[in-house]
């Protein structure tokens, strides 16, 4: 099987487009922040709690639904913050498009899956996180947190391109089986919405800070400039704890596939290599996380803080293990 | 007995679960930063070699074994008590719910999240009826009194968190069990050279402490052919691309022989063992004789791959002529134009392929009884006589004793990796089972709804409906509301 260059070489093209595009939609969802409406004053979580949480109505034709809420702007006017977000999110999705366009373009030059090496991963793992968002802003207005997903989906093109490009090849023999698309195809959406999860969890960790702030009456100080344009914390939360709960079995599943395809490829269905035990130290952690927030005196910060150490694991066994670290999955292409 | 008591409770509460879980990552990480004796033996034996002072500290410490380390089953045997502390009694607690029905409703239902009322003068009696067959249709668990209809869903929500952490503990024994009951075993086989499933055949072969070794199945297979091919030109050049190994395999001696290729995420699997392709390489083919022309020495060596090259050392031992005699050196198969970095190959397929060999005269040192490794030359009591390179076909004939060395040709050869795990199958389910209790647990909404009537003060009755959610999913008020609409009261008022 030979490679096909054109279509190669089409497949770079759309990858650069995906990166203007996106730079586009980062600069327009700036906008919107800096100009989107400000809540005059930051109101807190409890505060709202007792004013919408409960439903009084006199039948049930008039019932509200009391549904989290993701909306920031109260009268939902049609100011140029809200422009600039419509522009940011249309943005979003063709970068997202051509970015899909780039994989499969990247796919078919070599006629197999496209996930064989760390140039390759790394734009699935950005079409994944841009997916995802995009597919979560269909049910909700999410304009607020689209800096905060086109910003780590820049980074990691950025250094795809630069740092991890691998020229479109054939697949070394270990990777030439259907766990492949399995395992990495699960893995891969497990880092693109743990990625959202990471940005809600920072989010909220921030909003919380300025709440707390002003519950103890004091100004709300420099996180307020954010807090003030996103929604309110408890939701962030909530939020953030709806991704990392719909995900982990999810990613239990996609350690499970790795573990069946080892038992195929090397003997063993667990072995720790480097990248098996930091896949289990993310899961480990995020598993931590479901139960602190089930548990008094950890959930909220505490329980935020371990889903970003969740989310630090997996980025340490993206980056370090597979560059730097000599283990059985060193397919980086480097 | 009070300490006792108090120890337990510590254990099973979620904080010093959560401080267990925090610690089984924080103890998984040096076996991602030092080399493993599980997984890489030589790599540890350097790096005690490199770092002599604090290599045998970090050994002593489980460094190197991390995983099979005391400090770390301590905290995973204690994680799995804590689990169980906390599993079983809810557990038991589940069957409790499961077989019994939902509490009372409360008295004052508009003190719940989501709550409706209206009225109408439709009757108590006959609206309570109604609703507890229309609730159960919806899959609820309905409970009725004179003026309250209680309904509970969602059960499968804790049946899911109870299988998942079952699931974990047997997915535990299961590792353990296959350790004892299983071994692994490493053997390296040239191209027309056979492999009986015994013992003494493994180059390595470790099994655990219930394995017998004299239990292994009486299989045997030849390698018939090994075929590798490497990408050429472009940035990867020299990557693997394919490899695999024809094997003519008999799966018990008195059985037919049968025609097996084993790839690489492709093994052999039979008799309760599987056959892993893990390595390959280049034997080179020597033909050494005395001055009189007399075979002393005929076979393929196997030299070991040194780079991506496949450039490959190794030793041939001649015990058998006064003074005895050694040969070492490399084997390349694409041989480099130039020799200024020494021997080394440009290319990993045999395009070209060479000899690089020095030959020693002396005491190979075999009578030592020490153990000596194949692939070494112990050149101690040796000398050098000569150093050559030779190309297929060429003969060297050495100095000063006559004899000749010709280099013939060469084979290759494939690592076959053979084990045994009986409990993979428990491990397997176990992990099924756990991702099917995972889902439940964290998908399935635990809800409760409650129907109160009450008599108005101006006449008919205030129908009031609520709900409460045991979790955090989304749509409460939905279900809530569509629960309201199967209350059947006439409209009025």
């Amino acid at each position: 099987m030979t490679v096909n260059e054109t279509l190669a070489q089409a497949s770079n093209a759309m990858v650069y487009g995906a990166i203007t595009v996106f730079t586009g939609s980062m600069v327009a969802f700036s906008i919107s922040l800096a100009k989107g409406r400000r809540l005059e004053a930051l109101e807190t979580s409890a505060q709202r709690t007792t004013a919408s949480h409960q439903v009084r109505m006199g039948s049930t034709e008039t019932l509200i639904k009391p549904a989290v809420s993701t909306s920031v702007s109260v009268d939902g006017g049609r100011g140029e913050g809200r422009r600039a977000g419509n522009i940011g999110m249309a943005l979003t999705w063709l970068g997202t498009i051509l970015l899909g366009l780039a994989i499969t373009f990247r796919g078919l030059s070599v006629g197999r899956w496209p996930l064989g090496n760390m140039y390759e991963f790394s734009l699935a793992a950005g079409f994944a996180v841009s997916l995802v968002y995009c597919v979560m802003s269909l049910t909700r207005d999410l304009r607020w947190l689209g800096l905060f997903i086109t910003i780590p989906v820049l980074l990691n093109l950025g250094s795809a391109i630069t740092v991890l490009y691998a020229e479109s090849a054939q697949l070394v023999p270990a990777l030439n089986s259907y766990w492949l698309l399995i395992h990495v195809a699960a893995a891969t959406v497990c880092i693109g919405a743990f990625t959202v999860g990471a940005a809600l969890s920072g989010l909220y960790l921030v909003a919380q800070a300025a709440e707390d702030r002003v519950t103890n009456g004091l100004a709300p100080g420099r996180s307020a400039a954010i807090a003030q344009r996103v929604p309110a914390a408890d939701r962030l939360d909530l939020l953030a704890y709806r991704i990392h709960a719909f995900m982990f079995p999810i990613w239990t599943f996609a350690v499970i596939a790795g573990a069946i395809w080892a038992e195929a490829a090397w003997g063993r269905y667990w072995g720790w290599d480097p990248k098996e035990t930091w896949a289990f130290i993310t899961w480990v952690f995020y598993a931590a996380y479901l139960h602190a927030r089930a548990t008094v005196g950890w959930r909220g910060r505490k329980a935020a803080y371990i889903a970003l150490a969740g989310y630090g694991a997996i980025i340490f066994n993206y980056f370090i293990v597979n560059i730097y670290v000599q283990g059985l999955h060193s397919y980086s292409g480097l | 007995m009070e300490t006792l008591r108090w120890l337990w409770r510590q254990l099973t509460s979620m904080r010093i679960a959560l401080i267990l879980l925090f610690l089984l990552a924080l103890a998984s990480v040096p076996g991602s930063i030092f080399p493993q004796r599980g997984t890489s033996p030589l790599r540890v034996n350097e790096f005690l070699k490199d770092n002599p002072t604090s290599g045998p500290i970090l050994d002593r410490l489980y460094m190197f074994d991390v995983f099979a380390s005391p400090w770390f089953a301590s905290i995973y045997l204690l994680l799995f008590i804590s689990l169980m502390g906390c599993v079983l009694p809810r557990a038991v607690e589940h069957y409790k719910e499961m077989r019994g029905l939902p509490p009372e409703a409360p008295r004052n239902l508009s003190r719940l999240p989501v709550h409706l009322q209206w009225n109408s003068n439709s009757a108590a009696d006959q609206v309570i009826k109604e609703t507890q067959i229309a609730w159960s249709k919806r899959g609820w668990r309905v409970r009725t009194g004179d003026d309250w209809v209680s309904a509970e869903k969602g059960y499968s929500r804790e049946t899911g968190n109870l299988l998942f952490h079952l699931s974990l503990l047997v997915l535990l024994i299961a590792v353990g069990v296959g350790g004892i009951a299983g071994f692994r075993g490493n053997v390296i086989v040239r191209e027309g050279s056979g492999f009986a499933n015994n013992v003494t055949q493994y180059d390595t072969f470790t099994s655990g402490r219930s394995y017998s070794a004299d239990k292994l199945p009486p299989i045997s297979f030849k390698l018939e052919n090994f075929i590798s091919s490497f990408q050429r030109g472009g940035q990867q050049n020299g990557a693997p691309r394919e490899f695999y190994a024809d094997l003519l395999v008999k799966d018990d001696p008195s059985a037919e022989p049968r025609e097996f290729r084993v790839e690489v995420n492709h093994p052999l699997r039979t008799a309760g063992i599987t056959v892993y392709l893990v390595g390959h390489g280049y034997a080179p083919e020597f033909t050494i004789r005395d001055a009189t022309g007399n075979v002393l020495w005929q076979d393929a060596a196997v030299f070991l791959p040194q780079d991506a090259g496949f450039t490959s050392s190794g030793v041939v031992k001649i015990p058998d002529t006064v003074p005895q005699l050694g040969l070492q050196g490399y084997f390349l198969p694409t041989v480099s134009a130039d020799f200024s970095n020494g021997p080394i190959s440009e290319f990993p397929a045999a395009d070209d392929p060479g000899v690089y060999i020095s030959a020693w005269q002396g005491d190979l040192g075999l009578d030592s009884g020490m153990p000596q490794s194949v692939y070494r030359l112990d050149t101690k009591n040796m000398e050098r006589i000569g150093i050559e390179e030779l190309a297929p076909g060429e003969t060297w004939t050495l100095p000063n004793s006559g004899m000749t060395v010709e280099f013939t040709g060469y084979r290759q050869w494939a690592t076959f990796a053979i084990t045994r795990d009986p409990a993979k199958g428990w491990a397997l389910g176990a992990a099924i089972s756990s991702i099917v209790g995972l889902s439940l647990s964290l998908l399935i909404p635990r809800r409760r709804a409650w129907l109160r009537v009450t008599p108005a003060a101006g006449g008919g009755n205030l129908f009031e409906v609520a709900g409460l959610s045991k979790t955090e999913a989304p749509g409460l008020a939905d279900e809530i509301s569509h629960l309201a609409n199967l209350v059947n009261t006439k409209k009025e008022n």
